[in-house]
């Protein structure tokens, strides 16, 4: 053991979700055996029921604070990591699961179990970074491979991850795809929406639904006309903000 | 160079595409595709637009059928040559390390095919110009631009059908192609006929007519051709005001009008990436897991990216209103301290595809309004 290089100890952590960030390490398929060689991964209950116990050199966090268990375990997890990544719209931004947000909770689980009292859950679904410090935000729903595996590069490297924030308008002037909304009159959430897909959704003339949150320079208000133009009445504008990061784009309405 | 122009029909233009491909260029020119004519690899002529128009508003942008069959009778695509030129990303070197911690860097020699691009209208050649200046006409020079640049062949086509948003007069331009093409193509569709002028602007354009079937241009056709370019100057949709503006862009850097930009900006980059000058670049260093690997990339950029100004400490243009004022005063006036031109071609591709539709000849209008009622 003494001869063995130290390498650095990941760990994988699940709050609120639908496991899909996580998985898309998992993904990650041709680079999997490189990270496996380069970091100790000491924590990922998707991939192994092998648990070793902290201190951890970085922990990527999937899902939201939704119980007061939760809130007490994210603290726990900070405590155990060097660096703390959040990763996909739910651990940054509180998820589709955010919804409650705006509505009775009460109601709804009166309404929708048979046994109210066995739920407990808290109020709101809130980012990770409305409890614990976090070292770095990445988006998406799910978060891009390509991107993760920057993300992680760059924490073994020390060096700052080369995720730009700007919006998705970028990628799809650079990748030549044809503006839905300019050419075609199809609302779209590009020109407020964090870059980091590649702007797919434009590329198989869909407008983009969001996913990845606000960009770091949003003005909604300005967009919200052209979303009326191309035929969504109120309703259905407040329905195409509030998906996967309601609780952001909700606040950049209110800006 | 051949004085008497020449005429080419359409099998001629056919023949013309057909013995550049044969010579192993990548031809590149307008082509319908995803609602929009834009620029692409051709295989054949048969790809051209043929009988499609475009519709421009500001921030909108539609396909619309002509009767004429025309196939150089549109303007403002949603790409222009720089994304062939100076494309959005570049890879300029990497650097391997060994396992005895010993580091080479490798150069990378710039993808240069050679390219012929057909269909180049006179506000874009000018356009291309403008990027030599900035590029490789300095001190210092991008090697990839200068490279695919100076192994790329022009043919230009003239302008007899301006869009909407186009204001090329304004900006010391017009439809007629001026020097810099190794053909310059006048379409010409009337009763007579299909055909294009050809005008020769280089040996190296001449010696490619000389391998195509043409004839010499009857007056008739000659004077069509001069005839609706003549007309194209008088049928721009917009126009800037008529003043000097290098000094109302230095007398406007406090103007109220930038709020009002400000508060329909989007930030969100259009117009700076489908303008055929705006030239800005970063770089991102690229690293493997392992990190015996990396690479650094030139990939667009713009100045209405927070990140672009970020300094030490933070972004120093924060506000929308002060990134659409950098834009718009570094286009129309400090252009000129730099590059001793314009950054303006008026091909009016920032009007039609800005979302919002947010019209650089109306806030030059404004700012110059607004100059006005202050030294009343």
């Amino acid at each position: 053991m003494a001869a063995t290089k130290t390498r650095p100890r990941l760990a994988v952590f699940k709050l609120a979700s639908c496991d899909g960030c996580q998985l898309t390490l998992l993904d990650c398929e041709d680079e999997l055996l490189t990270l496996a060689g380069e970091v100790d991964i000491s924590h990922f209950l998707e991939a192994s029921s092998a648990v070793e116990p902290g201190p951890y050199d970085l922990s990527l966090v999937e899902g939201s604070i939704t119980t007061a268990e939760d809130a007490e375990r994210i603290r726990t997890i900070r405590a155990a990591s060097r660096h703390l990544v959040t990763i996909g719209a739910c651990a940054t931004a509180g998820g589709i699961q955010a919804l409650r947000n705006f509505a009775d909770v009460d109601e709804f689980r009166r309404t929708v179990y048979a046994h109210p009292e066995y739920i407990s859950t808290l109020a709101t679904s809130t980012p990770v970074s409305a409890h614990v410090d976090v070292d770095f935000e990445l988006r998406g729903c799910p978060i891009d491979r390509r991107q993760l595996i920057e993300v992680i590069t760059a924490f073994l490297a020390g060096r700052r991850p080369d995720v730009p924030n700007h919006s998705v308008c970028f990628e799809c002037k650079r990748r030549g795809t044809v503006c839905v909304t300019v050419a075609h009159g199809t609302p779209c959430l590009g020109p407020v929406t964090h870059a980091g897909c590649g702007a797919l959704c434009p590329a198989y003339h869909r407008g983009c639904f969001g996913c990845f949150g606000p960009s770091g320079s949003v003005n909604l208000p300005a967009l919200i006309p052209l979303l009326r133009r191309d035929g969504l009445d109120e309703d259905d504008v407040e329905r195409f903000l509030h998906t996967f990061n309601t609780a952001a784009f909700d606040e950049e309405l209110g800006k | 160079m051949s004085a008497a122009p020449a005429a080419l029909d359409r099998d001629g233009l056919s023949a013309l595409v057909a013995v550049l491909v044969a010579d192993g260029r990548t031809v590149v020119g307008p082509t319908v595709r995803d609602g929009a004519i834009v620029l692409s690899e051709l295989d054949s002529a048969d790809a051209l637009p043929y009988g499609w128009g475009v519709e421009l508003e500001a921030g909108r942008y539609r396909l619309v059928p002509r009767e004429d069959g025309a196939a150089f009778a549109h303007s403002a695509g949603p790409q222009s040559w720089k994304n062939f030129l100076h494309p959005s990303r570049e890879r300029l070197w990497s650097a391997d390390r060994t396992a005895e911690g010993e580091v080479t860097f490798t150069a990378h020699e710039p993808a240069a095919p050679a390219y012929a691009f057909l269909g180049v209208r006179p506000c874009d050649l000018r356009a291309i110009a403008i990027q030599d200046r900035v590029l490789i006409g300095g001190r210092y020079e991008d090697t990839g631009y200068g490279t695919r640049r100076r192994g790329a062949l022009l043919i230009a086509a003239e302008c007899t059908e301006p869009g909407a948003t186009c204001f090329c007069i304004s900006t010391g331009g017009g439809p007629a192609a001026d020097p810099g093409y190794d053909l310059a193509l006048t379409e010409v569709v009337d009763e007579d006929g299909h055909r294009f002028l050809v005008r020769v602007g280089s040996e190296e354009g001449a010696r490619l007519l000389e391998r195509v079937p043409h004839h010499g241009a009857d007056l008739a056709t000659e004077a069509t051709a001069r005839a609706s370019v003549d007309a194209a100057r008088d049928r721009m949709g917009r126009s800037l005001p008529p003043v000097d503006l290098r000094s109302l862009m230095g007398a406007s850097l406090d103007a109220e009008r930038w709020n009002d930009v400000a508060e329909r900006c989007l930030t969100c980059g259009n117009c700076t990436m489908v303008c055929p000058t705006c030239f800005c670049t970063t770089t991102e260093e690229v690293t493997d897991l392992t990190g015996d690997h990396t690479e650094r990339w030139q990939r667009w950029d713009s100045c209405f990216d927070l990140d672009f100004s970020y300094l030490h400490g933070g972004s120093v243009r924060r506000s929308p209103r002060s990134r659409y004022r950098q834009w718009l005063t570094h286009k129309l006036s400090t252009w000129h301290d730099q590059f001793d031109t314009t950054g303006c071609v008026g091909c009016g591709r920032c009007i039609a595809w800005c979302p919002v539709g947010i019209d650089i000849t109306e806030e030059v209008a404004a700012l110059d309004a607004e100059r006005g009622t202050e030294s009343d």
